[in-house]
């Protein structure tokens, strides 16, 4: 690996977008699987937040669920959910292609349209059954 | 006494079988995490149906099958996490020393909130 700095003189990954990569439904789920592993990443950190503040003590419990019963602590649940589900469903897409399955072309997309209905319905069951059980 | 230069050496000795070990511990980790994230995304939509106050909330915690179960959740995604969030680093961060800092504040941090979270599950569940 070197050791010199390769940043100015070649450019970095996302370069290529808009100038010279024509817009696929495939890639645009794959920036999606990227993107919702990072909106999981931080939603865990704020999963330990809430044990934490339950290890806490009632005040401390108290203070967080404040956060998470108003509106922008149900959208961040809501968003929280769906990445969840969406990165479960694309993720189980990719353990196929490691195993060397599903890279016709009609296949991947055909499979990445299940994973965005999949996961949506997987979503709606859970606020189904937190909502209405 | 050789006159083998040490990377010569080392490149006799072939391949160290640790290249493919990230790729490996991704998708066991990702693996593990198809049920523990389906289990808790609903456990929690079914907690929320009754109350969701300090007490009932302990009290569903502090359920041996159900901290188990969080301690294992907790860990496997914050794993599963830390090695996603090393490679975004990799592909995006340029220069070497941002790269390196980057790097070592996320495993730092994901050490951490796993500890945390997991010592908080423990602390509920044996109080």
């Amino acid at each position: 690996m070197s050791t010199k700095s390769p940043a100015g003189s070649r450019p970095l990954s996302p370069f290529m977008l808009g100038q010279y990569y024509r817009f696929q439904w495939t890639s645009l789920l794959s920036f999606a699987h990227r993107i919702s592993g990072i909106g999981l990443s931080l939603g865990t950190f704020l999963l330990a937040g809430w044990l934490v503040a339950l290890a806490g003590g009632p005040q401390w419990y108290a203070a967080y669920s404040a956060h998470l019963t108003a509106w922008y602590g149900q959208v961040l649940l809501f968003g929280w959910s769906w990445a969840l589900m969406y990165h479960l469903c694309n993720g189980i897409r990719h353990l196929f292609w490691d195993i060397g399955r599903g890279f016709e072309l009609k296949t991947a997309e055909r499979t990445g349209y299940a994973a965005v209905v999949v996961s949506l319905a997987l979503t709606a069951a859970a606020w189904a059954v937190a909502c209405f059980a | 006494m050789s006159l083998r230069s040490p990377l010569s050496r080392a490149r006799g000795l072939g391949s160290a079988k640790q290249g493919v070990h990230h790729f490996w511990v991704q998708r066991v980790s990702a693996v593990a995490l198809i049920p523990l994230a389906l289990w808790f995304a609903f456990s929690v939509a079914v907690l929320a149906t009754g109350a969701t106050d300090y007490f009932a909330v302990r009290h569903w915690v502090s359920a041996p099958s159900v901290a188990v179960v969080l301690v294992l959740f907790i860990g496997t995604a914050l794993y599963h996490s830390m090695l996603g969030v090393q490679v975004v680093i990799e592909d995006y961060v340029g220069s070497e020393g941002k790269k390196l800092a980057a790097l070592l504040l996320s495993k730092f941090a994901h050490a951490a909130v796993a500890a945390a979270g997991i010592f908080a599950v423990l602390k509920v569940a044996l109080a």
